[in-house]
């Protein structure tokens, strides 16, 4: 196994957030009915013409700026020519020869402290086809065109990625820069967020690259990790056993868990690509280019970066923080009330929010505890009103919807005990109870203290001021 | 029935008729006439008469434009809201746009009245009418021959007064050569001064649409009301649009009109060449400089045109898939059986030929010897022109090397077919524009005789063909069609 190396390059879709379509003015919103979002343009009828939606194109643009790419002054749409019921035109409008972003590159962390730097091809825009509906009638195959003329922007990477691992960092970084770009919602469910990989293996050492296989159908990270590490598999096991891995399209089967090889005659596509006389060549000047550029949101790395400088954050928290564009917004609205918690926010919302959204597979955008409730929270702990330990118990209650951190605590008596006449009360009677520990405490034995704020605790329900607690008893034991 | 647009337009505001009493003359005119020379795929009477009421009221009501109630007929590849656009094909022959085409939006507000949707070759390929799934038209002069193409439909209803006027597009000839064969005036104005926009498309970066009708004078009033940035079509041009009919008047006096020596060489009916130069006489004694230019790359013309628009319309008609519209077989038993059979029962042989031809040109392999070469060619042809119009205002010559040839002469020929648009193709690929109009006779059939302008210099094209016709009367001629 170990003398292998995996090759991977991705080519992401990712659907751009315009209102319209790219080449007509019918909506672009999911989940219409079928066909009640296709115009006379999506449909292909006879005549009828494309126009560009410079929406698009300055969304790719965005993109481009924001991985340092090469923008072509020029671009030109191109004619992808085959036949298929579901592309009205017989043609997909994309681009071919002169994409509108060329070479560009973006630096991905597969794991903690690990940095590497991912080249990206090109990135061009095309419009998507309609579906192909083919269980819902039968013997027969319903299409709907609403899909058709979506604004796609095709982000295609080079072969730098050697491992399912960083294949997934780098479609998650990707995925992470077109939300905060504001170009895509970034769903894979619906589709807005297509990952296609290239896979090839080669011993080590060897320069040239392996054959490929082209793995489409992936609609989540977990899938994608996966797909490719059965195809990395797949193919070691394929030569080891004397056999050629071919060039070919495999579509990946979430519920086998395997790759299977598409028809083949796929590959004997001739696309016959031309120049669309339809369309315009694209131009953008440099004064677009710096407009756009001027109005670029806080680019990931570059939050990130802030973090550490003005947060003294650690990198990987920062990364982790700024990885998910709504995480970091969630995080900076914690921080908007209370700037001096920073740390604390940070383990909770990274600690126990996460994991409570983990659990219940739900975004960060859709936890229940909103940002004020956790500012709130971490401001309790902070002023006394009550241990981290109860803490925990508010923030559970607050997830099952019983209000504020303030309700709760209020609600449930969780208010800490700080008075220290009622903490001196309770340790005396602890005192009194314990006499054999207390001997063992003064005859030198120091981790009995531990026992004696357990006790004390206890006794209080947990309400107790710890550090009170702690400094009363040894003044006590004495 | 010899009328004018220009003298429609006079009656109408005398009150000598009313454009209902003329719409019935055109539509009895056109039952008596049609089922000889064919122009007509679709006579829409009901709806001519609506719009002519319509227009009537207009009229009334003292809100008439120039072309209020002017019948007029248009080529059966303009969209019509609720009408058949068929193409001349069998693949469209039940297809009914649910949108006009932006000439025929104008026209509509305009308030001209839509007589029908000419006969045409199939998707415009052709330069004989000859390709129409609804048969061939009979040349008006001479109906044994064909009326040229692709527009034959347009040019052969104004020759034989079924319309006024009437609409037609350009794709390497398909007004020029019909209006010379017809004996009508056609102009092609520069690519993108007229919407493309549903305009069903041959070869888009050639096709362009214009006026037939019997004047430049006429021509003038139709471009007019055709001519106008459309947004829905990205290679429209923003160009302002003159008044060209005010411009009409402005004479040839001084003006400089090259004659291509390739235009003359052999190849050219010398009777035809013969009747050219008469009218270049003409043109003399009007005050033109007349001087001979080269166009080196005229020879290049054919092949080069014949890549770049079958390659772009075996693309451009792949939308007809028997999916959502147009002709269906009957009882697909699977997805290439439902394409196959469709697409090989909806089109006719010449369509076929061009995809086919333009298929191969854009293949893995091929393209770059075809297509990309092709491009270059093209270049090298616009470059032609763009050194000529250095030294002269218009290029003039023949508009087609033969006179109406006879229906059923040429088909088994494809290449000699092409060869008739060796004058009028180069002005597609180097998108100028240019008009054809009638100067004499040979057999008795009409000769074209062509003008090229600069980019955008309709007006000026219009101007000398209505100085030419103020001093002649070939335009004024009529077939004599039994009764």
């Amino acid at each position: 196994m170990s003398d292998w190396e995996s090759v991977i390059g991705l080519e992401i879709h990712a659907q751009l957030a315009t209102v319209s379509k790219i080449f007509s003015g019918a909506s672009t919103a999911f989940g219409a009915d079928p066909n009640t979002q296709a115009c006379a343009v999506d449909l292909g009828m006879p005549g009828v013409l494309p126009v560009l939606n410079r929406e698009a194109v300055s969304m790719a643009i965005r993109f481009g700026v924001a991985i340092d790419a090469e923008i072509d002054r020029h671009s030109v749409f191109a004619r992808k020519n085959y036949f298929y019921p579901d592309l009205p035109k017989g043609y997909q409008i994309s681009q071919f020869e002169l994409p509108i972003v060329g070479k560009g590159h973006i630096s991905v962390s597969p794991g903690e402290g690990e940095h590497k730097e991912i080249g990206i091809t090109r990135a061009h825009l095309e419009e998507d086809a309609g579906k192909s509906i083919h269980d819902q009638f039968p013997e027969q195959t319903g299409i709907d065109l609403n899909r058709a003329g979506t604004p796609l922007l095709e982000i295609v990477s080079e072969p730098d990625m050697r491992s399912a691992k960083e294949a997934v960092a780098y479609a998650r970084k990707i995925h992470s820069l077109v939300r905060y770009l504001e170009i895509c919602d970034g769903n894979m469910q619906e589709g807005s967020f297509r990952c296609d990989a290239n896979v090839s293996v080669r011993r080590k050492g060897e320069q040239e690259l392996g054959t490929r296989a082209e793995l489409k159908n992936i609609n989540s990270f977990r899938f994608l990790e996966r797909a490719i590490n059965f195809e990395i598999e797949r193919q070691i096991d394929l030569i080891d056993d004397g056999g050629r891995v071919v060039q070919e399209t495999r579509l990946y089967d979430a519920e086998r868990d395997e790759t299977r090889s598409m028809r083949s005659k796929e590959e004997a596509n001739d696309y016959r690509y031309f120049p669309d006389p339809d369309l315009l060549p694209v131009t953008v000047s440099d004064e677009d280019i710096a407009q756009i550029r001027a109005g670029l949101p806080e680019l990931p790395e570059q939050k990130k970066q802030r973090y550490i400088d003005e947060l003294k954050l650690s990198d990987y928290n920062a990364e982790l923080l700024t990885g998910n564009r709504d995480t970091a917004l969630f995080f900076e609205a914690t921080l908007a009330e209370s700037p001096e918690l920073s740390a604390q926010l940070v383990n909770w919302i990274l600690g126990d929010l996460a994991g409570a959204l983990n659990k219940a597979g739900l975004e960060i955008s859709d936890s229940p505890i909103k940002p004020t409730m956790l500012t709130q929270l971490v401001a309790r702990i902070a002023d006394n009103t009550i241990s981290g330990k109860i803490a925990k118990e508010v923030f559970d209650a607050m997830w099952q919807g019983e209000g504020s951190a303030d309700d709760v605590i209020e609600a449930r008596g969780l208010k800490q005990i700080t008075d220290s006449g009622a903490i001196e009360t309770l340790i005396d009677e602890v005192i009194a109870a314990n006499p054999e520990q207390v001997e063992q405490f003064r005859a030198g034995k120091e981790k009995v203290l531990g026992f004696f704020v357990g006790q004390v605790m206890k006794q209080s329900q947990g309400k107790a001021n710890p550090g009170q607690v702690n400094a009363i008893l040894r003044d006590k034991l004495k | 029935m010899t009328r004018s647009v220009i003298e429609i337009c006079e009656g109408l505001a005398t009150g000598e008729f009313s454009s209902v009493e003329i719409t019935q003359d055109y539509l009895a005119r056109i039952a008596q006439h049609n089922p000889a020379l064919n122009c007509f795929i679709s006579v829409t009477g009901e709806l001519a008469l609506e719009q002519a009421r319509q227009a009537d009221t207009v009229r009334a009501a003292g809100n008439a434009g120039a072309l209020t109630g002017v019948p007029i007929a248009h080529k059966d590849l303009f969209c019509t809201d609720g009408v058949r656009t068929s193409c001349g094909s069998r693949i469209l022959d039940n297809f009914i746009a649910p949108y006009d085409a932006t000439v025929i939006e104008q026209f509509n507000q305009g308030g001209t009245v839509m007589l029908g949707k000419t006969n045409m070759d199939e998707f415009a390929m052709g330069s004989s009418n000859e390709n129409s799934y609804y048969g061939s038209v009979a040349n008006p002069w001479n109906l044994k021959h064909v009326p040229g193409g692709s527009s034959g439909g347009s040019a052969a209803a104004v020759a034989a007064g079924l319309a006024p006027a009437a609409t037609g597009t350009d794709t390497g000839g398909s007004i020029r050569q019909p209006a010379a064969f017809c004996g009508v005036t056609g102009i092609k104005p520069t690519y993108g001064r007229v919407s493309r926009y549903g305009m069903v498309a041959f070869a888009s970066s050639l096709d362009q649409g214009g006026p037939f009708a019997r004047s430049a004078e006429d021509c003038a009033l139709l471009l007019q009301t055709m001519a106008k940035f459309d947004p829905r079509d990205s290679t429209s041009s923003e160009q302002a649009v003159p008044d060209y009919s005010a411009g009409l008047g402005q004479g040839i006096e001084g003006l400089k009109i090259g004659l291509p020596k390739e235009y003359f060489a052999d190849g050219l009916d010398s009777r035809i060449a013969g009747v050219i130069e008469t009218a270049i006489d003409e043109l003399r004694k009007l005050g033109a400089e007349i001087k001979e230019i080269s166009l080196p790359n005229t020879g290049l013309s054919i092949p080069t045109y014949y890549v770049v628009a079958m390659a772009e319309c075996s693309s451009n008609l792949s939308r007809f898939d028997g999916v959502r519209f147009g002709h269906r077989c009957e009882n697909p038993v699977d997805l290439e059986d439902l394409y196959k059979r469709s697409r090989g029962e909806g089109f006719g042989a010449e369509v076929k030929r061009r995809i086919l031809i333009g298929t191969y040109a854009l293949s893995a392999g091929y393209y770059d010897a075809y297509y990309l070469k092709a491009q270059q060619l093209r270049r090298m042809i616009k470059d032609d022109f763009q050194s000529a119009f250095d030294s002269v205002d218009l290029i003039l010559g023949p508009t087609t090397p033969e006179v109406a040839f006879e229906i059923g002469a040429k088909t088994d020929d494809p290449v000699s077919m092409y060869l008739q648009d060796i004058y009028t193709i180069s002005l597609n690929l180097a998108g100028l524009p240019g008009m054809s109009l009638p100067v004499g006779f040979v057999d008795g059939l009409p000769v074209g005789m062509q003008l090229i302008g600069n980019y955008f210099d309709e007006a000026g094209l219009l101007a000398a063909a209505h100085s030419y016709q103020q001093v002649s009367d070939w335009h004024l001629q009529t077939p004599g069609l039994t009764s």
